[in-house]
C-alpha cells in the first residue's frame, strides 16, 4: 500500500473534507458581516458543490479498492454495495444541505456545513470498511458529527436533551461494538473481515464468538434504532434542529446498513450460509423492531416521533432482510434499495414538517390541521410521502417493500421466515393507521385558523423533486433497481 | 381502445387536482366528460370484444429483473365489469351534481378510484392486478372521510385498515407464489400453469380468498361494509357497493380460484359436512345472504337496510363462485354487474333523492312525510329498484340470482336451501323499507310540518341517473344474453383450468 493508492480510493472523502474546510474559510474569514441567509446560501452551496465533487471523483476510485500488499487484505472497498451506499449518501447529504438554507435555528451555519460534510465522510469511510479499525474511526466519525448536529439549536433545550442522549447512548453502544471487536480479534488475530472469516470458518469459537457477535448487534442496532437500542431515536428526532434530524433519519442510515450489509457478508461465511447465531440475533431485532416501532408510533402526538417510531419499524423490515441474506447481488441491492429511497422519503417528510412546525410553532398533529388549505402543494407533497411510507403503490416505498420480503423468501424458505414476512406485512397494515392520522388531519378534518403556511421556493421546489422522484420511481421502478444493479458486475 | 379508461381517468383525476378552487360547475361537467367517454369507451369495448375470448391490449416489460409485466387484457368477464364500472361511474358524477364543497377535490379523488378499478378489471398480471387494487384504497378513505356523514371518519379508517389487511393477505399470498413458482413471472396466466404444488396451494388458496373476500364483503368480514357504506356520501357508496366490492369478488374469481384451484379440494376429512376450503366459502357466503338480509330487516337507518342487503347480495357472487359450475359461476359475475348497478341505484335514492331533501334517513321519521305523494319519482324509483333487487323476473338480478342457485342446487340442496331464506327475507325487508319509507299512510308527525315546504324539485341528473341505471338493469333482465354471451365463453374457460 503506498498512499498514491490510498488517496485514490478516499478521493471522495478527501474531496467532502477540503469541501468542508472551504466552507469554514468562507464563512468565518469573508462572510462574518453578512446576512445569515446569504451566510446559509453560500455554506449550504459550497457543501452541495463539494458532494458533487466527491461523487465526480467516484469513478477514478481504484477499481479493486485498498489492498494491502503483504497479504492482499482489502481495507476499503471500491464499487457494489460500497458504491451505491456511497452514492446514496452524498444524494442525501445535498438533499439535507438544501433544507438548511432557510433554516433559522443557528447562526453558525459554516460550522454546521463543515460538521455535515465531515459526518458525511465518515459515513462514506465505513460503507467501504472492511477492517474493524476503519469501520471504528468511521463511525467515530460519524458518529460525533452526529452528536453535534442534533445539538445545533443552541437555544433549544430539547436540542441539548436530545444530543445528551444521543451522546450517551452512543458512547454506550460505542463501547459494546469494542468490546465485540476486540474478541473478534482475540479470536482471529486480526482486524481485517476477510481475514477473520478465514480464521474462523472451521472453527468451533462457539461462545466467545456468539458473544462477540452479539456485541456488536447491539452496538450497529443502535445506530439503526433497532429495539432494544432505540431509545435515544425519539428524542433526538423530535429535538434535533429539522435538517439535522432528517441527516440522521437518511444518511447515517444508509451509512450504517451498508455496514451491516459488510458485517452480515462476512457473518454468512463464517457460517458458511447456513443460519448461524448472527442471523437469530438480527431476526429477534427485526421482529422485536417491526412489533415495537409500529405499535408504538400509533400513540404518538408528536410528528417527529411518529416519524421516529415509524424508522424503528423500517429499520425492523431490513433487519429481517438481513438477517435472511445471501451472498448473491439481490440481497444487497434490495437492502440498499430499500434505505436508500426510504431516507429520500424520510427527507422529504422532515422538510414538510419543518416548514409547518415554523409557521405553527409545533410539530403536534394539530398543527397539521387544515393544511390542505393553508397550503395545497405541502400537503399533496405529504400526502404522497406519507403514503410512500406507508407502501401503497404505485409509490417507491411499496416497491422497496415487495423487493425486500421477496428477497428474503427467495433465500430461505420455511415457516419461521414466511411467518415474520406476514408479521411484517400485518405490521405495515397497522402502519397505514398512523400515517393516515397525519393525512386526516391535513385534508379531512377542519382547519383551525385558514392564514396560509408559506414555504419559501427553494424549499418547495426541493420537496416537490422528492415527491416526484417517490413517484417517477414507484411507477418506472426498473429505474433504479436497474441503476444499482449496474454496480454488480455479476448482475 | 379499453386501456385508455384507466389512463383517461387518471388524467381527469390528476387534472381536478389542478383545477382552480372554487369552479364547482366546471369540475362537475369534466368529470361528467371523463367519466362518459369512460363509458363509451367500455362499450365500445364490450361490442368489439365480447365473446372473443382474451384480447391482450398492451404486454410490454415493467419490471424486467422480476418478470413483472404490464399486462393489460380483457375477457368476458373484465369485459362486463369494465361495462359496470362505465356505467356506475357516469351514475356516480350524476349524483354527485350537488357537491358543492371542495369539488375538484372530490372528483379528483372519485376519478382516482374510479381509475384503479379499471385498472383490476384490466390486469392480467398478478402484480399490476395488485397495484391498481391498492391503489383504489386511499380515494376510498378520503371520499368518506371529508364528504361522509354519519361517523365518517370511523367508517373511513376501518374500511381503509379492513382493505389494507386484506390486500397484505393477498400480498403474502402473491410473494409466496412468486417464490415458489419459480416461474420468474407474476403474469396471471403464466403462474396458473406454474404447476405450484397442491400442498401449497391448499395452505395460499384460503388465505388470498380471504384477502380479496373482504371487500367483497364476506360474512364475518364484513362489518366495514355497512359502516362504510352509511357514513359514505352517495356517489361514493354507490361505487363502493356498485363496483369496490366487485373487486373483492373480481379478485377471488380471478386470483384466487384460477392461480390455486387446488386450494378447493377436498380436505379427505369433514366436520359437520364441511370438507374443504370451498365448502367453508360456500357456507359463509350462504350465512352472509342469510344473515345480512335479517339484519336488513331490522335495520331503522334506512341506509344501513340497503348496507346489509349488500352484504346479502355479494353472497351470491361468492356462493355461485364456489358452485365451480358453470352456470353458478356465470350467474355469480352476472350478480356482480346485476348489484353494482341495483346497489347503485337504491343508494342514489336513498342517499341523494331522499336523504338530501328530508335530512333524516330514519325509518321512523320518513313515515310521517308521505313521501310517495311528496316524491313520486322517488318512490316510484326504489319501487322498481325494489323489485329488481328482489329478484323479480324482467330485471337482471333475477336471472342472475336463478343461475347461481340452480348452479348451488347441483353442487349441494342444502346451499340453495338456505339461500333461499335469504331471498324470502329479501322480499320482506325491502316491502319493509318500501313501505315504511314512501308508502306510509301514517298521521302527519310533528317532524314533517318542520319539513313540509323544504322538498326541492327532482334535479335532471338525478332523473338521467335512474333511468340509466333502471334500463341497464332492464335491458340486461330482460335480454340476458347480451352478457351471458360474454361470460360464458370465459367461465368456460377459467373452469377448464390454466387461466386462459
Amino acid at each position: 500500500m503506498n498512499y498514491a493508492d490510498l488517496f485514490r480510493v478516499t478521493l471522495p472523502e478527501t474531496a467532502l473534507e477540503i469541501a468542508a474546510l472551504v466552507v469554514l474559510v468562507a464563512d468565518l474569514g469573508f462572510l462574518r458581516k453578512a446576512a445569515l441567509n446569504v451566510r446559509a446560501s453560500v455554506a449550504a452551496l459550497l457543501g452541495i458543490f463539494g458532494c458533487a465533487a466527491a461523487l465526480w471523483t467516484m469513478p477514478l476510485q481504484a477499481a479493486g479498492g485498498l489492498v494491502y500488499p503483504g497479504t492482499g487484505e482489502v481495507l476499503l472497498m471500491a464499487g457494489g454495495s460500497a458504491a451505491v451506499a456511497q452514492i446514496g449518501i452524498l444524494a442525501l447529504t445535498v438533499l439535507t444541505l438544501f433544507l438548511l438554507m432557510d433554516a433559522e435555528f443557528t447562526q453558525h451555519v459554516g460550522e454546521y456545513v463543515a460538521v455535515v460534510l465531515m459526518a458525511a465522510a465518515g459515513g462514506l469511510l465505513i460503507a467501504a470498511a472492511q477492517d474493524l479499525l476503519i469501520i471504528f474511526i468511521g463511525l467515530e466519525l460519524l458518529s460525533l458529527g452526529l452528536y453535534i448536529l442534533a445539538a445545533f439549536a443552541k437555544r433549544s433545550a430539547n436540542s441539548a436533551e436530545a444530543a445528551i442522549k444521543y451522546y450517551l447512548f452512543g458512547g454506550m453502544s460505542a463501547a459494546f461494538l469494542l468490546f465485540g471487536f476486540s474478541y473478534l480479534y482475540g479470536l482471529s488475530g486480526s482486524t481485517n473481515l476477510a481475514q477473520i472469516v478465514a480464521a474462523e470458518q472451521g472453527m468451533h469459537s462457539g461462545a466467545m464468538l456468539t458473544i462477540a457477535l452479539v456485541m456488536v448487534a447491539a452496538g450497529l442496532g443502535f445506530k439503526v434504532a433497532a429495539v432494544p437500542f432505540h431509545l435515544w431515536a425519539p428524542d433526538a428526532y423530535e429535538g434535533a434542529p429539522a435538517p439535522a434530524a432528517a441527516f440522521i433519519a437518511s444518511v447515517s442510515k444508509v451509512a450504517s446498513f451498508a455496514l451491516l450489509i459488510s458485517v452480515s457478508v462476512a457473518a454468512l461465511h463464517i457460517f458458511h450460509g447456513t443460519h448461524g447465531p448472527w442471523s437469530l440475533i438480527l431476526a429477534v431485532l427485526a421482529t422485536a423492531s417491526m412489533v415495537l416501532g409500529n405499535l408504538v408510533a400509533l400513540a404518538q402526538v408528536s410528528v417527529r416521533r411518529l416519524l421516529a417510531y415509524s424508522a424503528i419499524a423500517h429499520a425492523g423490515y431490513i433487519l429481517l432482510a438481513l438477517a435472511y441474506f445471501s451472498d448473491s447481488p439481490t440481497n444487497p441491492s434490495v437492502i440498499l434499495y430499500y434505505i436508500v429511497t426510504y431516507g429520500l422519503t424520510t427527507i422529504g417528510a422532515f422538510g414538510v414538517v419543518a416548514v409547518v412546525e415554523r409557521s405553527a410553532g409545533s410539530d403536534r398533529l394539530d398543527a397539521f390541521l387544515g393544511l390542505h388549505k393553508r397550503n395545497p402543494a405541502l400537503a399533496a407533497i405529504l400526502l404522497v410521502l406519507f403514503l410512500s411510507l406507508a407502501g401503497i403503490p404505485p409509490l417507491v416505498g411499496f416497491w422497496a417493500k415487495f423487493n425486500l420480503f421477496a428477497a428474503v423468501l427467495g433465500v430461505a424458505a420455511g415457516a419461521a421466515p414466511f411467518g415474520l414476512v406476514a408479521l411484517a406485512l400485518a405490521m405495515s397494515a397497522v402502519s397505514l393507521y398512523y400515517y393516515l392520522q397525519v393525512l386526516k388531519r391535513a385534508f379531512v378534518m377542519p382547519a383551525v385558523t385558514e392564514t396560509p403556511i408559506v414555504a419559501s421556493p427553494l424549499t418547495l421546489a426541493v420537496l416537490m423533486m422528492i415527491a416526484a422522484l417517490v413517484v417517477v420511481f414507484g411507477c418506472f421502478p426498473a429505474l433504479l433497481q436497474n441503476w444499482i444493479a449496474g454496480f454488480y458486475p455479476s448482475m | 381502445m379499453l386501456a385508455w379508461t384507466i389512463y383517461l381517468s387518471f388524467a381527469g383525476a390528476l387534472l381536478q387536482a389542478l383545477l382552480p378552487k372554487g369552479k364547482p360547475a366546471l369540475s362537475r361537467w369534466l368529470a361528467l366528460l371523463v367519466a362518459v367517454v369512460g363509458l363509451l369507451l367500455a362499450g365500445a369495448g364490450f361490442a368489439a370484444g365480447a365473446g372473443q375470448g382474451l384480447k391482450v391490449i398492451v404486454d410490454v416489460p415493467w419490471v424486467p429483473s422480476m418478470g413483472i409485466h404490464y399486462v393489460l387484457a380483457a375477457d368476458g368477464i373484465s369485459l362486463v365489469l369494465v361495462l359496470l364500472t362505465g356505467l356506475a361511474a357516469v351514475a356516480g358524477v350524476l349524483f354527485s351534481w350537488n357537491i358543492e364543497e371542495r369539488t375538484n377535490e372530490f372528483f379528483a379523488f372519485y376519478l382516482a378510484l374510479i381509475g384503479g378499478v379499471y385498472g383490476v378489471f384490466l390486469s392480467f398480471d398478478l402484480f399490476l392486478l395488485f397495484v391498481f387494487y391498492e391503489i383504489a384504497i386511499v380515494p376510498k378513505y378520503f371520499l368518506i372521510a371529508i364528504w361522509g356523514s354519519t361517523r365518517r371518519e370511523y367508517g373511513a379508517m376501518k374500511l381503509a385498515l379492513y382493505s389494507f389487511v386484506g390486500s397484505a393477505m393477498v400480498l403474502i399470498g402473491l410473494l409466496a407464489a412468486y417464490t415458489t413458482s419459480g416461474s420468474h413471472s407474476t403474469g396471471l396466466v403464466a403462474l396458473a400453469h406454474a404447476g405450484l404444488p397442491v400442498s401449497f396451494q391448499m395452505w395460499v388458496f384460503p388465505l388470498v380468498f380471504t384477502g380479496f373476500a373482504i371487500l367483497a364483503g364476506m360474512w364475518p368480514f364484513h362489518t366495514w361494509a355497512p359502516t362504510g357504506h352509511v357514513a359514505a356520501p352517495t356517489a361514493a357508496s354507490m361505487l363502493l357497493a356498485g363496483v369496490v366490492m366487485k373487486l373483492g369478488a373480481y379478485g377471488c374469481l380471478r386470483v384466487a380460484m384460477v392461480l390455486f384451484p387446488h386450494g378447493m379440494d377436498p380436505w379427505g376429512f369433514a366436520v359437520l359436512g364441511i370438507g374443504s376450503w370451498r365448502d367453508v366459502f360456500a357456507v359463509l357466503a350462504v350465512i352472509g345472504i342469510v344473515y345480512g338480509a335479517l339484519v336488513a330487516l331490522v335495520q331503522t337507518d334506512f341506509k344501513f337496510v340497503i348496507g346489509y342487503s349488500s352484504v346479502s347480495h355479494m353472497g351470491f357472487v361468492l356462493l355461485g363462485l364456489m358452485t365451480l359450475k358453470q352456470i353458478g359461476m356465470t350467474g355469480a359475475v352476472l350478480q356482480m354487474f346485476s348489484h353494482g348497478v341495483l346497489a347503485g341505484l337504491l343508494f342514489a335514492i336513498v342517499g341523494r333523492i331522499v336523504y338530501e331533501r328530508t335530512h333524516t334517513r330514519q325509518l321512523a321519521d320518513l313515515e310521517g312525510m308521505h313521501l310517495s305523494k311528496r316524491l313520486p319519482f322517488a318512490a316510484w324509483a326504489f319501487v322498481i329498484a325494489g323489485m329488481a333487487a328482489m329478484g323479480l323476473p324482467g330485471f337482471s338480478g333475477f336471472v342472475a340470482e336463478l343461475q347461481v342457485l340452480v348452479g348451488s342446487w347441483k353442487a349441494d340442496p342444502w346451499w340453495t336451501a338456505a339461500a333461499g331464506v335469504g331471498i324470502v327475507v329479501g322480499v320482506a325487508y325491502t316491502w319493509r323499507a318500501l313501505q315504511r319509507a314512501f308508502f306510509s299512510d301514517l298521521p302527519p308527525s310533528a317532524h314533517m310540518h318542520e319539513h313540509a315546504h323544504e322538498l326541492g324539485a327532482i334535479t335532471w341528473p338525478e332523473i338521467a341517473g335512474v333511468s340509466m341505471l333502471v334500463a341497464a338493469s332492464l335491458v340486461v333482465g330482460l335480454y340476458p344474453r347480451i352478457l351471458l354471451d360474454a361470460i360464458e365463453p370465459a367461465v368456460k374457460t377459467l373452469l377448464a383450468g390454466g387461466g386462459q
